[in-house]
């Protein structure tokens, strides 16, 4: 296992994992992860199916702990303070880390405009023009104003998969949140929604940390700045994404990017 | 089609039809006569329905030729031969009324339960539970009946009712002297039943809920609470007011427990204006009077009475279908 490098982007720590494992009942998903999240930059996650990457992102908000039987331990910094204590309130970490997920999971019986409304009429936010202004930032942010926005009223299950990604990513955005979590984003979109979304990963990386899962090789290379391969619920080498991809330390990192397995 | 046979051969013969394919022989087979036992079976619950409604409204004619709107809308009901009068308004509004009850305090009761064992419960708990809920529809309305005699009325009325009365007595619906046979009491018992049904389909509504939904919405910082208030509720909202109808069904023709328990009154007697009084059913009153009915006039009525409750009943039933299938339904498919 080796140490992320400093040198490449000078920027602060965001999160940090420290000796995270992470159990379903009694299978061990995650083994000794330490990986370290620097704030404004893209940090994807590879690893061949069932490697833990999703189990990994999902102790991250302290999702994890919403399956039954499921269990951590170990630590999660987010700005040096430890998530996983007892004392820390996990809708709080969830509305500084927000997620996306696998398949577009838009709030269905929710107009466009309450979707990314939801979070912030949690925190008591009332109707009116503020609301409005942050729905359509959001929804801007997300690339999806201009699709949507005469059609603000309508459900947002209503358009088509690509937009209800984008949706969710703009429900994400609306809290303000410090990190966003992707857990392959783009697994169930086309190779034309699938470039929106990749678009969009750099740019949101200007105002938020992001973590993103994914499946695809190329498209780690092409978002991140950093690059985890995780195997079997351990994690082989971190690094940055220039480093995994030319120079991998690791013979199974190198096997796996070469698409020798996986 | 016999005598018309000549010219369909001859539309045969000058269109290149087969002569065969007008006197094609049905085969016996094992197929066909399956389908069509299968078609009669099917048709019989409709024929049923139908012969119910007629035999109903036939014999209750001659009260409604003799009383006309009165006999709904009217208050008084004298079996005595010479001076009959018959009016079915107290038992419907009774009907209503113990139904309201029943729903009032039910419903949530089965939400709450719902939801305990799929948000909540331990899977160790989860299936037990389920269990006996579903064990409660089991038991034979008689013994509600006879445990609402004899114990569950002295907790309604010694907790519920005498404290309501003796404090709140000046509202009208909670005046008069409780005795503990009244239409609260029959509200209550009503409520018990009808949980197993209302509770048993609100947890495979709730159970149906995508994970997906309830991620979504603590990714945002929902508590598990507004997950369930704002998520999972909203979503299988429709699949809950269709169970909740079906509590309504049970609970609109509910019988023999309510007839035991709520006091049996009749005439302007019966008119609820007071939940701690005895009334009376359409079901209960059917139950209670039918036997000893002797005039011709006295069983049209308790026929009529019949016919209205099965009309309510069918009317509750569609109005829920068409609710269900139309008004909750929320476009792109998230709401079945």
């Amino acid at each position: 296992m080796t140490t992320p490098q400093q040198k490449t982007v000078e920027s602060d720590l965001k999160m940090q994992s420290i000796g995270l494992n992470a159990w379903f009942g009694q299978k061990q998903a995650l083994k000794d992860i330490n990986v370290d999240i620097k704030a404004n930059t893209v940090t994807a996650i590879i690893g061949p199916s069932g490697c833990g990457k999703s189990t990994f992102i999902r102790c991250l908000n302290r999702m994890h702990e919403l399956i039954p039987n499921a269990k951590m331990t170990g630590q999660i910094l987010l700005d040096g303070e430890n998530i996983f204590d007892k004392t820390v309130d996990p809708v709080m970490v969830r509305r500084r880390v927000g997620m996306v997920f696998q398949k577009p999971n838009p709030f269905p019986t929710m107009t466009i405009y309450d979707n990314v409304a939801a979070g912030l009429r949690l925190t008591g936010a009332k109707k009116g023009k503020n609301l409005d202004e942050v729905v359509k930032r959001s929804l801007e942010q997300a690339t999806l104003w201009d699709e949507v926005k005469d059609d603000l009223k309508k459900p947002g299950t209503s358009i088509s998969g690509g937009q209800q990604q984008r949706l969710c990513i703009a429900r994400a955005i609306a809290l303000q949140p410090e990190v966003i979590l992707m857990d392959e984003p783009c697994s169930a979109l086309d190779p034309i929604a699938t470039a929106k979304i990749e678009r969009l990963v750099v740019e949101l990386k200007r105002d938020y940390t992001v973590v993103i899962v994914t499946h695809n090789m190329q498209q780690a290379s092409r978002v991140s700045d950093y690059t985890a391969f995780m195997y079997l619920g351990s994690l082989i080498e971190f690094g940055s994404t220039k480093d995994i991809f030319e120079s991998p330390k690791n013979q199974l990192t190198e096997k796996y990017i070469t698409g020798e397995f996986g | 089609m016999g005598k018309h046979y000549p010219r369909l051969r001859w539309i045969a013969l000058n269109h290149q039809i087969p002569p065969k394919f007008f006197t094609k022989k049905i085969k016996i087979t094992g197929d066909f006569l399956f389908k069509n036992l299968a078609a009669v079976i099917a048709a019989s619950a409709i024929v049923i329905l139908i012969i119910t409604g007629y035999v109903l409204t036939t014999d209750s004619v001659p009260v409604i030729e003799r009383f006309g709107t009165d006999f709904f809308f009217g208050t008084a009901w004298n079996p005595v031969e010479g001076r009959e009068v018959f009016g079915a308004l107290p038992y419907v509004l009774g009907t209503l009324v113990t139904s309201g009850i029943a729903l009032l305090i039910g419903v949530p009761l089965s939400l709450g339960i719902a939801i305990f064992l799929v948000e909540m419960a331990p899977r160790s708990l989860r299936v037990p539970i389920s269990y006996l809920v579903e064990l409660l529809a089991a038991v034979p309305s008689v013994i509600y009946g006879l445990w609402g005699l004899f114990i569950f009325r002295f907790w309604i009325l010694n907790y519920i009712e005498i404290p309501l009365s003796t404090y709140l007595g000046w509202i009208p619906i909670f005046s008069g002297t409780p005795f503990g046979l009244d239409l609260f009491t029959a509200g209550c018992i009503l409520a018990i039943m009808i949980i197993p049904t209302v509770a048993s389909i609100s947890k495979e509504v709730i159970s149906a809920v995508p994970n997906s939904i309830r991620e979504g919405a603590y990714s945002i910082g929902a508590t598990k609470w507004e997950v369930i208030r704002h998520w999972v509720i909203s979503y299988g909202r429709s699949g809950i007011f269709g169970a909740v109808i079906l509590g309504l069904g049970r609970a609109v023709g509910e019988t023999m427990a309510v007839s035991m328990l709520i006091g049996n009154a009749t005439g302007p007697a019966a008119m609820p204006t007071s939940l701690f009084q005895p009334g009376q059913t359409m079901a209960s009153l059917i139950a209670n009077g039918f036997l000893e009915a002797t005039g011709e006039l006295e069983v049209a009525a308790y026929v009529g009475v019949g016919l209205i409750l099965l009309i309510m009943s069918l009317l509750i039933n569609v109005g829920a279908h068409i609710m269900v299938t139309k008004v909750l339904k929320v476009k792109g498919g998230a709401v079945e």
